[in-house]
């Protein structure tokens, strides 16, 4: 590696790409280290795909550069640029059998059949698929489909490698399976990973880095925890979690301070509510819904002023639907965003205006 | 309980026939019963009002062999299919991949394409017959243009049968691209990404994904080819008439000749029986080998 280590290994710099006028993306800035596991996250029409496919070299940005490894690629074709890609539908060829599927790619290059052979027992081993190198795509099934898609991604020992929801076909008890493994992959080969995915729960627990996507723009990128703790905005509050966060309307919460001049809106998540003793609660409302989930139960509220209030209780908790309770919290927990822009507010965390009634005040942070 | 589940499968068995027996009925009326007495009266001798028909076995066939213009014919035929079907397989294939990539005005291109095949052969034929003329045609008059004699396409022995050969070509091949731009547009477009990313040229990707996937397609369309080379012989009215001197005459107008012009109802009979046998050996060929090296999705 002749980069110093600083360096980004891939650099995306205010790319933007329109079709007929429709943005896909505008303005993308990314910058990727070499071993990371990023997740473009967001949900559909965001533009995590095109961001993908720009980096592959399958599109071609309207404006800005891409860099891979310091070379810049904006204008190379994809299989130049030395990476790799899994599609979300494996993009398997039907006629081949698993060894050859695995090796297309060696084969086009002309590599020796010697190297081809022990590359190509690697690729199995690693991805559990010894002994089914002669079957046919159409004889395996949808999990060992997307193994011999991660073997070819894997084969040609490109630093980088491109996935596109490569779980989505996958029922929910695989996809956490295959989710340990390809994060066991990605560490054990020390490459480089960029995977797109509209699960935030799949981008959370995966991922070194998350790139939530909104509108063709970037919303928020960050370590997983930043993302969580520090939601830069709503949108991000409402996508990461869950539940996501609640909103709550300022006015409905009078012991809060305000700002000056600036109208908030307060978010705060479900495992910092707990159920108040009637009359000293902070909001009151409505339960709509209880979920049961085994160790834990979620009750919906309905309360004015509120969107998506959810409380996380440990447990299995008896309570109705329909029935009126109080929640309370911490002050200290609540995010506070600008409710026109929707953007978090410089001063993160609110000031109590009753000082009787506030916990430990809260270290200041600085936005990262 | 046993009694019922007896029933219950005599009545399935019922079900099915009932439903077979429509095809059941029309094919047997139309086309077994024929083909069996085709063959028998392959082997009877033609009857005349003073020698009836008597049994002779395989002297019908023994006479085919012997005569000339059946070899005449049957190298005709060979070289009218060896040279339609591939020809024509890989005109249509060339145009579905044109007419498949991203192009402007891509569905004039399909239409045009497919228009041969929307005409009548007998059309086709009078078109053609226009073309070949000679002095007056369109051949001979670009011909002409660059300072060559008249030639008289369908009145020469050496050029008649390809002639005729041109004519089948340009009305199939279009009729054969819409199979391959159906299979085409079922091909993933992801597979295209997949192998670029692995740096597949297009040719290499054609060959090595495009064509496998589409080899389903070429048997079918090969059969019918084969089968058009055989049964498709209305032009040779217009144009030749399997003339000049048997130069363009294909089996089955032969056989035609044979039934309706020389009235040798059993000299064509065994005709048809060599060519039922012959197409019966290509389609077991078809449904044994080819099937199982070929990938159906």
């Amino acid at each position: 590696m002749t980069t110093p280590a600083e360096a980004p290994f891939v650099s995306v710099e205010g790319i933007t790409k329109a079709w007929n006028g429709q943005l896909g993306v505008r303005g993308i800035s990314l910058e990727i280290p070499r071993g990371a596991f990023v997740a473009l996250l967001g949900p559909s029409g965001c533009g995590k795909s095109t961001t993908l496919r720009l980096i592959a070299g399958l599109e071609t940005p309207d404006r800005g550069t891409i860099r891979i490894d310091g070379r810049d690629v904006t204008a190379a074709p994809a299989s130049s640029r030395g990476l790799s890609m899994v599609f979300q539908s494996y993009a398997l060829f039907p006629h081949l059998d698993v060894a050859e599927n695995v090796l297309f790619g060696l084969k086009v290059r002309r590599v020796p059949k010697a190297e081809q052979r022990v590359k190509l027992q690697q690729a199995l081993e690693m991805t559990g698929l010894t002994g089914l190198e002669r079957r046919k795509p159409g004889a395996i099934s949808g999990g060992q489909r997307q193994r011999v898609a991660l073997a070819r991604a894997i084969v040609a020992g490109h630093p980088l490698c491109l996935m596109d929801e490569p779980l989505s076909n996958l029922d929910a008890k695989l996809r956490h399976s295959v989710r340990r493994d390809i994060k066991k992959l990605q560490r054990d080969l020390a490459i480089t990973v960029i995977y797109v995915t509209h699960d935030q729960t799949e981008a959370m627990s995966m991922a070194d880095m998350v790139v939530l996507m909104k509108d063709g723009e970037i919303e928020q990128a960050g370590r997983p925890v930043d993302l969580y703790e520090q939601p830069a905005s709503t949108f991000v509050a409402g996508f990461v979690g869950s539940p996501p966060m609640a909103l709550i309307d300022a006015h409905h919460l009078p012991e809060v301070a305000r700002v000056a001049g600036t109208e908030p809106v307060f978010g705060i998540r479900p495992e910092h509510l707990w159920l108040a003793e009637t009359g000293k609660g902070r909001i009151r409302g409505v339960i709509t819904h209880c979920e049961y989930m085994g160790s834990e139960t979620f009750l919906s509220f309905e309360a004015a002023g509120t969107h998506g209030l959810t409380v996380r209780l440990p447990g299995e908790v008896r309570k109705a639907v329909g029935e009126v309770a109080e929640l309370s919290f911490d002050l200290s927990h609540l995010h506070m965003f600008d409710k026109s822009t929707g953007y978090r507010m410089a001063s993160s965390r609110p000031k109590t205006a009753h000082p009787e009634r506030s916990h430990q005040p809260y270290p200041t942070e600085e936005m990262t | 309980m046993n009694d019922h589940a007896r029933f219950e499968r005599r009545r399935r068995i019922l079900y099915a026939w009932m439903l077979l027996s429509p095809a059941l009925i029309l094919l047997s009326r139309f086309a077994f019963i024929p083909t069996a007495t085709t063959l028998w009266a392959s082997l009877f001798s033609r009857g005349t009002r003073r020698n009836p028909s008597e049994f002779v076995g395989a002297g019908n066939y023994a006479d085919l062999f012997a005569d000339p213009t059946f070899a005449k014919v049957a190298v005709n035929n060979l070289i009218y299919a060896g040279v339609t079907i591939p020809v024509s397989i890989v005109i249509a294939l060339a145009m579905a991949l044109w007419a498949n990539s991203r192009i402007a005005g891509r569905g004039f291109v399909r239409t045009a394409y497919f228009t041969p095949t929307m005409l009548p052969m007998i059309a086709a034929a009078n078109i053609w017959l226009f073309f070949y003329t000679p002095g007056l045609g369109v051949l001979d008059q670009i011909g002409a243009l660059f300072g060559f004699g008249s030639v008289n396409w369908l009145g020469r022995p050496e050029t008649a049968l390809w002639a005729v050969i041109i004519v089948t070509i340009w009305k199939e091949a279009g009729f054969f691209m819409i199979f391959y731009l159906a299979a085409l547009q079922t091909i993933p477009p992801d597979l295209k990404e997949a192998a670029d990313i692995e740096g597949t040229s297009r040719w290499t990707y054609t060959r090595r994904v495009v064509l496998p996937l589409l080899m389903p397609t070429t048997i079918f369309v090969a059969v019918n080819a084969l089968i058009n080379s055989v049964k498709l012989i209305d032009h040779l009215f217009i144009l030749t008439k399997g003339g000049p001197s048997d130069a363009s005459k294909l089996v089955l107008y032969y056989i035609w000749e044979l039934a309706f012009a020389f009235f040798d109802r059993p000299q064509a009979a065994a005709l048809t029986v060599m060519v039922l046998v012959v197409l019966g050996i290509v389609a077991a060929i078809k449904f044994t080998i080819l099937d199982r090296r070929t990938h159906y999705q």
